[in-house]
């Protein structure tokens, strides 16, 4: 079908790849970035959030036209148990700043958009294209790809890896292992839309501004998982996501999660009356600094998520995505303008570039944590949420007890649930972990 | 403990969903077996689109006319060989409007 060789052929149109192919062809090199969905984000999930600073690195003025649903002004954190939740809010109007810090997106919409720069960079962008296969030489160089459509294979001399969390083509082709179960997480999500006044007078908003939920706790049973909720311009977005290892041990069902907690009496009312109109589900890395594979080598570049470069810590993922794609279309522009070949011991600039980022330095620092939460996770999921709730109620209700017998009988019940060396021993690793 | 919300049908909820299905062409098979493996019979539980079903000999079937491409079942059960898994041709399977 294509006769001709292109310098880079960048693999998925999500948010590595696009940001991989836009800094490529800016650069004038001659790129074909391919994408198995009917349009660019068909395939694609996310909470979302999108932080604005590595998106700015790469397209400065993109607030002008990227479909942006609000920009955000409050966190809220919520430890829950069956009937409450116990919460940490942090609001700001120092977010409400000519540049907004962070925003929530709707990936569909933005992954579009995203691809008409791309294309406007000058890149050829072949949707509905499945790649099927990595094309190699016979001393094993990426020369190509071949694709389920007629003809044979396309040839570039570097091509990027940009093909998401499932990373099919990288681990049949042996170039990194298949993700496993303790290092993915499962998420489910749903979008719910009510008109923007509603959303606005629920969440205490004005205008675009945008309020973000995070809740760990009963709901996940035990498992290792976090609860979201976002909200957009005139809907919510929500999920829950669960270690995959933890799923295929409980058998519990990911939308069975969802119902229960959107069925919550703290989320209950948040929803109420909104119309459903999607559910969608997909992995998110959750393996951590320990679980990236080998990043570059002869003829080819791994980016994103199919790197598992995803921080599960602060449910970061795009703006790693983002910033690795970048690193690699600069580090392949550099190789090429010196025109050397884009080889192992040259691509090997990509990795040097991403050490010295922001993202691995993050990977590195939380390299113990997802391992901790994973062998902890009834303390951290079930014990602690109940516990917290326990003492949160004891401490708000006034019924005559006197208020020393209140703290003794809280500490008490943390002590019988978790014993005090536990706690100690808790408190010391995740303050390791997080170190 | 048990989870509280019974009844959900997540057919009303794939219901919401757009999906191009490539008629008579599965992407994703199950290999022949007398009795699933546990990793096996845990995806008629924990595949999101509940794809998978067991038959009444016991055996675990899939219909992957819903599935959501999120590969849940590719990481539990393609290293032992007992599924076979790939994406769909491109611009078939699932296809979200919002993502
Ligand atoms: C529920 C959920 C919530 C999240 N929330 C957040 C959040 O709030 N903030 C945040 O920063 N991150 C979040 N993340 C993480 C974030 O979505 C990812 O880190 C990010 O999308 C990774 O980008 P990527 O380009 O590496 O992969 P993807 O965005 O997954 O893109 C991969 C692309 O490659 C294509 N593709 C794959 N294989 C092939 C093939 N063989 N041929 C052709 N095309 C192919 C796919 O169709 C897809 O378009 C969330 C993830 C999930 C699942
Ligand atoms: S890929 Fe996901 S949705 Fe599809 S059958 Fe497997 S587990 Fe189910």
């Amino acid at each position: 079908m294509i006769e001709e060789k292109f310098d880079a052929i960048v693999i998925g149109a999500g948010m590595s790849g696009n940001a991989a192919a836009y800094t490529l062809a800016n650069r004038g090199l001659k790129v074909l970035q391919l994408e198995r969905g009917e349009y660019a984000g068909s395939k694609n999930v996310q909470g979302a959030i999108m932080y604005a600073s590595m998106l700015e690195k790469i397209i400065p003025d993109f607030r002008e036209d990227a479909p942006l649903e609000r920009h955000l002004v409050e966190q809220r954190f919520w430890m829950m148990d069956d009937t409450s939740h116990t919460g940490m809010h942090y609001r700001s109007s120092d977010f409400n700043e000519e540049k907004p810090n962070r925003y929530t997106i709707i990936r569909a919409q933005f992954d579009k958009w995203f691809s008409s720069k791309v294309r406007e960079a000058g890149a050829t962008v072949l949707c509905e294209t499945t790649v099927t296969e990595l094309a190699r030489d016979t001393n094993g160089k990426v020369i190509g790809v071949h694709t389920d459509r007629r003809g044979g294979a396309i040839f570039s001399d570097v091509v990027v890896l940009a093909e998401g969390v499932n990373g099919l083509l990288g681990t049949r082709a042996g170039l990194r292992d298949m993700p496993r179960p303790e290092t993915v997480a499962l998420a489910v999500k749903e979008i719910h839309f009510l008109p923007e006044e509603v959303i606005c007078q629920r969440f205490g908003l004005t205008g675009n501004e945008g309020c973000v939920i995070e809740a760990a706790g009963t709901f996940s049973q035990g498992m290792t998982g976090l609860a979201f909720l976002y909200t957009n311009r005139e809907s919510i977005s929500l999920g829950v996501g669960c270690l995959v290892s933890d799923y295929a041990r409980t058998m519990e069902s990911p939308y069975a999660l969802l119902e229960e907690f959107k069925s919550h009496p703290s989320v209950k009312p948040l929803l109420a009356d909104s119309e459903v109109k999607e559910y969608a589900a997909h992995l998110i890395p959750e393996g951590g600094y320990k679980a990236i594979p080998q990043l570059f080598g002869d003829g080819w570049v791994v980016v994103g998520d199919a790197a598992q470069l995803n921080n599960a810590v602060h449910r970061e993922g795009s703006n790693l995505a983002m910033t690795s794609g970048r690193l690699a279309a600069e580090a392949i522009f550099q190789v090429k303008s010196r025109k050397d070949p884009m080889s192992a011991e040259n691509l090997a600039l990509y990795g040097k570039m991403l050490e010295e980022s922001f993202v691995m330095k993050d990977l590195k620092k939380h390299k113990d944590m997802p391992a901790l939460l994973h062998t902890n996770s009834q303390n951290f999921f079930m014990t602690y949420p109940q516990l917290i709730s326990a003492a949160a109620q004891s401490f708000v209700r006034v019924d005559g007890t006197p208020k020393i017998d209140k703290e003794r009988a809280t500490m008490a019940q943390f002590v019988k649930n978790r014993s005090r060396w536990g706690m100690v021993s808790d408190a010391v690793r995740l303050a390791f972990a997080w170190r | 403990m048990t989870i509280a919300v019974k009844d959900v049908r997540v057919e009303d909820k794939l219901f919401q969903n757009r999906y191009l299905v490539d008629v008579g062409r599965p992407h994703i098979t199950v290999r022949p077996h007398e009795t699933p493996s546990p990793n096996l019979l845990a995806l008629t539980k924990v595949c999101p689109a509940k794809c998978y079903e067991q038959n009444d000999k016991g055996q675990v079937e899939i219909t992957a006319d819903g599935c959501m491409e999120c590969g849940t079942c590719r990481v539990l059960c393609e290293a032992s060989g007992e599924i076979e898994w790939n994406y769909p041709r491109g611009g078939f399977g699932v296809l979200f409007k919002f993502g």
